[in-house]
């Protein structure tokens, strides 16, 4: 067994068992922690496919972004779990049953006999200074330059979902408005009084 | 060598895990929510792994715009949450049951 593969099966099993304890945690902040054992230990497979900038990627906004998104909104919210737990041994059977039968399933597809080594053989490491990074860069600013400004709509679009539905006004404050303060002309508030003088009171 | 096929089934091991994931926090959106994202990530496995073995360097140009995707999703799904959580004071599934659907 070669180095890489003992790697593989290391990172491989860590992952598996970072997600169940995550589905069977019953608080949601180690859930979120597990979660984010099982994204590093995928992102060190995929620097092992020589995806490095997709693993470090994968680092940097999941577990770097995404995941303290997560650990925030679940702190933020004070929820009592409990109810919220009822339910899992009755669901526990079918849940296990699918589970097992999809994964039994999709191996029988992609298993050893369809793409094991014999197959699909391995494919050569890459050539020295090979910089997989500008290779994505590459196809990505010119071949699907389209996709890519499309992306960058999608996430303006999230940015203004996100503000939006969590945006609220709260009745009552006293805020400035500065649009009507720019608004005001000297008429509107100052009015000059013509008036005799009074008497001196002595 | 590691094959074609481990990577694939890796992939197929955590999609499951993550399925079974969905039957067993049925209440929670938070663990939902989590789980979608662990879908998510076993199907970029498998494209990652198919670019390299296929040398075709699209698969991990695919795997950029489904890892945009899914943040911008993750953003608006705890939006919703949140938003949800001020309304009811909850974010118990059983709890959402004002449409009657």
């Amino acid at each position: 067994m070669s180095f890489e593969q003992i790697l593989f099966y290391i990172f491989a099993t860590v992952a598996v068992v970072g997600a169940l304890r995550m589905i069977t945690t019953p608080n949601p902040v180690h859930a979120a922690l597990y979660l984010v054992l099982t994204f590093f230990n995928v992102a060190l497979v995929w620097i092992l496919l020589e995806a490095e900038f997709l693993g470090l990627l994968l680092i940097l906004v999941y577990v770097g972004a995404v995941m303290i998104l997560f650990l925030f909104v679940v702190m933020m919210l004070d929820i009592n779990t409990a109810p919220m737990r009822e339910g899992f041994v009755r669901n526990l059977p079918v849940g296990l049953f699918v589970a097992l039968l999809m994964i039994v399933e999709i191996a029988l597809v992609v298993g050893p006999r369809f793409f094991g080594l014999e197959v699909v053989s391995s494919p050569a490491p890459r050539p020295e200074g090979y910089s997989n990074t500008g290779a994505i860069g590459e196809v990505l600013y010119t071949e699907y330059v389209y996709a890519f400004e499309i992306a960058a709509v999608i996430l303006l679009a999230a940015i203004v979902a996100a503000i939006g539905l969590t945006l609220r006004r709260r009745k009552g404050v006293k805020y400035q408005d500065i649009g009507r303060q720019l608004d005001v002309r000297r008429e509107d508030r100052v009015r000059m009084v013509r008036m005799d003088a009074e008497k001196q009171q002595d | 060598m590691i094959a074609l096929s481990d990577y694939l089934i890796l992939g197929a091991v955590l999609f499951g895990i993550s399925l079974a994931g969905i039957f067993l926090n049925r209440k929670n959106i938070l663990i939902l929510l989590m789980c979608i994202e662990l879908m998510l990530l076993a199907v970029n496995i498998n494209f990652v792994a198919f670019s390299r073995f296929m040398d075709d360097i699209g698969g991990q140009v695919f795997v950029f715009f489904i890892l945009t995707v899914a943040a911008a999703e993750a953003a608006i799904g705890l939006a919703l949450l949140v938003v949800l959580f001020r309304n009811k004071g909850s974010i118990n599934v059983a709890d959402l049951n004002e449409m009657k659907g």
